[in-house]
């Protein structure tokens, strides 16, 4: 019996945690609003929610398979990213552009650096990027009017197309965009506290991702309190904007709804391999982050800036780990005993 | 922040592994009667081990010391049993290795040592006497890290001691050792706590106890009442009974990197010290046995045993009635630091807190041959040092030996949190303790190499005259 004892160092368990079950975590905390999504956007959404995954998926067995690797598929990193792609794009985009995004997202944007763990961006947002620079028109214009389902179009829904060109591009934070930059053409009578409503509950004028807010948080809390994520990033890169565009007299509220800022936050910002190690640097990470937002919804052509900033912070990321470390025990002590000495 | 965590009493980082404390934490403590041999290593603490006293044929009784060395960081080692010096030769020991043991054929008689006598009341002894009647004793930290006590107890004098912590956390899943002992003999304790602060010169004395622990919080509170002890409930979670993580979860101070606890004017011991020494004190009885929990899902009674020092791990489990399947891994200690033993035959030594059992399904668990970390954070969250395992690890793998000195893998104590709490089951902890030792080798190598330059330049400077 004695010859069978295995011999190895400490510790000897672990904690049941794994990779996998972190992905589908949060795969689950997303569940809700991509359901949602479908009821609300119809088919197209689930052609281009379908068709994104593939691409991810295909994208990564391919790079693996090429780079004589062991398949990733099962630790399903890969179906996330295809996942929070699909979130990120427009109900209307033609299928087949959405397959390209979910290839891109993990051959350039994961399997190029070395796969899971190794990127330097967020792989979905990569997968974004590409669609969002090639075919930019997709982005610009070509939201449905607000769809048959009731839910989605009650009075305010109407209201709010009365006064706005939904089907030219005019997305809840492009409208506002012409109403704060004092454009001639900007809608009368409308204000960012119009959108609250449809915003948090049915926002049919978006991503796929963005059609409710609060089944956003809803996740979000879900995430934080299973411990799957760090609230620090998210709550600071939220305070970060409502307090920066509330300076800047805008409704921090609607800019906190509208477009891709939750969506970012909870689930692109807080990915594990693109953004900082210690708690510390997070919330550097999160302040990044707001200002660059704010700063590109504000003066840049682009209603939008949360890819954006995303993109520009990750690659900050390796910059704040190296510098902003967590304060190691007996740290301090010590530099008051050289001080002293 | 910081200031309520410290009213909590609680600590920074950690994990909180299932306790397992259930199987053996309302098992009341039993004497072991010693096996026919028993084998005492000349080397059970940190130190310079000893040499033997004795030789092949040699009588010795309960108390009799058998090995002993001038260094001053040691401690003596006494047989445990009364009897014949059967052999004096290196044996398997349970920090792996072997290591030079004496081999006693036990009489059965247990006859105490006649030399031995009660040293006399310690309320009117110099702190001077009482260490050195701490070191006759050969006491050392029976914590698991097995120090030395004397040395702990004589700071140098830039250095005064305000505050001796008992350390009663205990916070090693399935371990309950220090738990029946606070239970089943607090004014032992207590009392042991006192010799220690008188030969300490603290005035400050605290018993912290995990607050999963209520039973013995309360029973140590009682007997404690009106004497001026301080025992207080700590945050269970791992490691809480690190020395220096409970030095901040307590008082708030932090020792310097590098340093010890009484450079921040603190002694900490454990609990089942205490209760040596005291033991001691009042019988004159060196240390020749101490308690083992022997525990875990595959031993049949999970146990509480007084052991003498030198009986085998597979005495001690055959008291417990062995074990109801093949175990796949045998400990020393608890899981999350404990030694793996590759055979049953060593023997207890001063530094087993407990002998555990882990089933074969509780020791599998998949490692991929090539973990990648996923930056998830976890570990960082994890090391109550403040530390940065994943990198130190992917340092210490790849060789960057500077890169991991300069994140201060030094600081490392190897408390395995990270390591647990992996997602991607990196072994962390495993990488940084090589990381560290060959750090270490290197230094060492170097400070020889600048010896021998400087010599041989004055070789050179003495031929050119």
């Amino acid at each position: 019996m004695d010859n069978n004892l295995i011999v190895s160092t400490s510790p000897h368990i672990r904690d049941p945690i794994n990779t996998r079950r972190i992905m589908c975590q949060v795969i689950a905390a997303l569940a809700p609003v991509t359901i949602y999504a479908l009821v609300i956007h119809g088919l197209p959404a689930l052609w281009v929610l379908l068709a994104s995954i593939a691409g991810a998926l295909l994208g990564e067995f391919v790079m693996e398979k090429g780079r004589r690797m062991p398949v990733t598929l099962d630790d399903c990193s890969a179906l996330l990213t295809g996942l929070l792609l699909a979130l990120t794009l427009p109900p209307l985009l033609p299928w087949w552009i959405a397959g390209v995004g979910g290839l891109m997202a993990t051959i350039l944007g994961k399997q190029i650096f070395g796969g899971i763990g190794h990127n330097l961006f967020n792989p979905a947002l990569v997968g974004r990027a590409v669609v969002f620079v090639s075919w930019p028109a997709y982005f610009a214009a070509g939201y449905a009017k607000s769809a048959a389902i009731g839910i989605a179009n009650t009075a305010t829904h109407k209201s709010i197309e009365a006064a706005v060109d939904i089907v030219n591009g005019a997305s809840p934070l492009a409208a506002m965009k012409t109403i704060y930059d004092g454009a001639a053409k900007a809608p009368q009578g409308l204000f960012g506290s119009s959108y609250y409503r449809p915003l948090l509950f049915s926002n049919p004028w978006g991503c796929l991702g963005e059609v409710s807010a609060i089944l956003l948080v809803l996740g979000g809390v879900y995430l934080v309190v299973t411990r799957v994520i760090d609230w620090r990033i998210p709550v600071v890169y939220l305070g970060t904007v409502v307090c920066l565009t509330a300076v800047s007299g805008r409704d921090p509220l609607f800019y906190t709804l509208a477009g891709g800022l939750l969506i970012g936050a909870i689930f692109m910002a807080t990915d594990y391999t693109t953004s900082p190690l210690a708690r510390r640097g997070k919330i550097v990470y999160g302040v990044g982050l707001g200002v660059v937002t704010w700063l590109l919804r504000g003066w840049s052509n682009n209603p939008e800036g949360v890819m954006f900033a995303i993109l520009f912070m990750n690659a900050l990321v390796p910059l704040i780990d190296r510098y902003i470390l967590p304060r190691r025990y007996g740290q301090v002590k010590k530099a008051e005993e050289v001080a002293q000495a | 922040m910081r200031v309520t965590s410290r009213l909590l009493g609680r600590i920074r980082g950690g994990v909180h592994p299932p306790g397992n404390k259930d199987f053996s934490a309302d098992a009341a403590i039993r004497e072991l009667a010693a096996p026919s041999t028993i084998i005492i290593p000349m080397h059970q603490h940190i130190g310079a081990p000893c040499t033997p006293r004795v030789k092949k044929g040699d009588e010795v009784y309960v108390g009799t010391v058998i090995g002993d060395s001038d260094s001053y960081v040691s401690a003596p080692v006494h047989s445990s049993v009364s009897g014949v010096v059967i052999q004096v030769a290196p044996q398997a020991h349970p920090t792996g290795g072997e290591v030079l043991a004496v081999l006693i054929d036990n009489d059965g008689e247990y006859l105490g040592d006649p030399s031995l006598a009660v040293p006399g009341p310690w309320e009117d002894m110099e702190a001077d006497e009482i260490r050195q009647g701490v070191r006759d004793a050969g006491m050392v930290g029976l914590g698991g890290a097995a120090f030395p006590t004397h040395v702990k107890l004589s700071p140098p004098r830039e250095h005064p001691i305000d505050t001796v912590i008992l350390n009663g956390a205990e916070c090693e899943p399935f371990l309950t050792s220090d738990y029946r002992l606070m239970l089943e003999q607090p004014e032992a304790v207590l009392e042991g706590l006192r010799i220690i602060m008188r030969a300490a010169g603290a005035a400050r004395g605290i018993v912290a106890i995990e607050d999963n622990k209520p039973q013995a919080l309360k029973v140590m509170a009682m007997a404690n009442r009106g004497g001026g002890i301080e025992v207080t409930p700590v945050a269970t979670r791992y490691p809480q009974g690190a020395e220096k993580v409970l030095i901040a979860s307590l008082l708030g101070r932090e020792v310097p990197s590098g340093g010890l606890p009484m450079h921040v004017g603190v002694v900490v011991n454990n609990a089942g010290t205490a209760h040596a020494i005291a033991r001691y004190f009042s019988t004159g009885m060196p240390l020749v046995e101490r308690v083992v929990t022997v525990t875990g899902s595959v031993v049949r009674e999970p146990s509480n045993l007084m052991v003498r020092i030198g009986t085998s791990f597979s005495a001690a489990i055959e008291a417990c009635g062995w074990f109801t399947e093949p175990p796949g891994k045998v400990l020393m200690g608890g899981p999350m630091m404990g030694l793996a033993q590759y055979t049953l035959d060593v023997p207890v030594i001063k530094g087993t807190s407990g002998i555990l059992a882990l089933s074969r399904g509780e020791t599998e668990y998949s490692i991929p041959s090539e973990p990648v970390c996923i930056r998830c954070g976890r570990c960082v969250d994890a090391c109550p040092m403040g530390l940065i395992p994943t990198y130190l690890a992917s340092y210490a793998y790849s060789e960057k030996w500077d890169a991991a000195a300069r994140l201060n893998i030094e600081d490392c104590f190897e408390c395995g949190c990270c390591t647990y709490s992996c997602p991607t089951k990196n072994p962390l902890v495993q990488l940084i303790k090589t990381g560290k030792k060959e750090l270490a080798r290197r230094k060492k190598r170097l400070e020889s190499q600048a010896s021998k330059v400087a010599a041989s330049g004055r070789e050179g400077e003495g031929g050119n005259g």
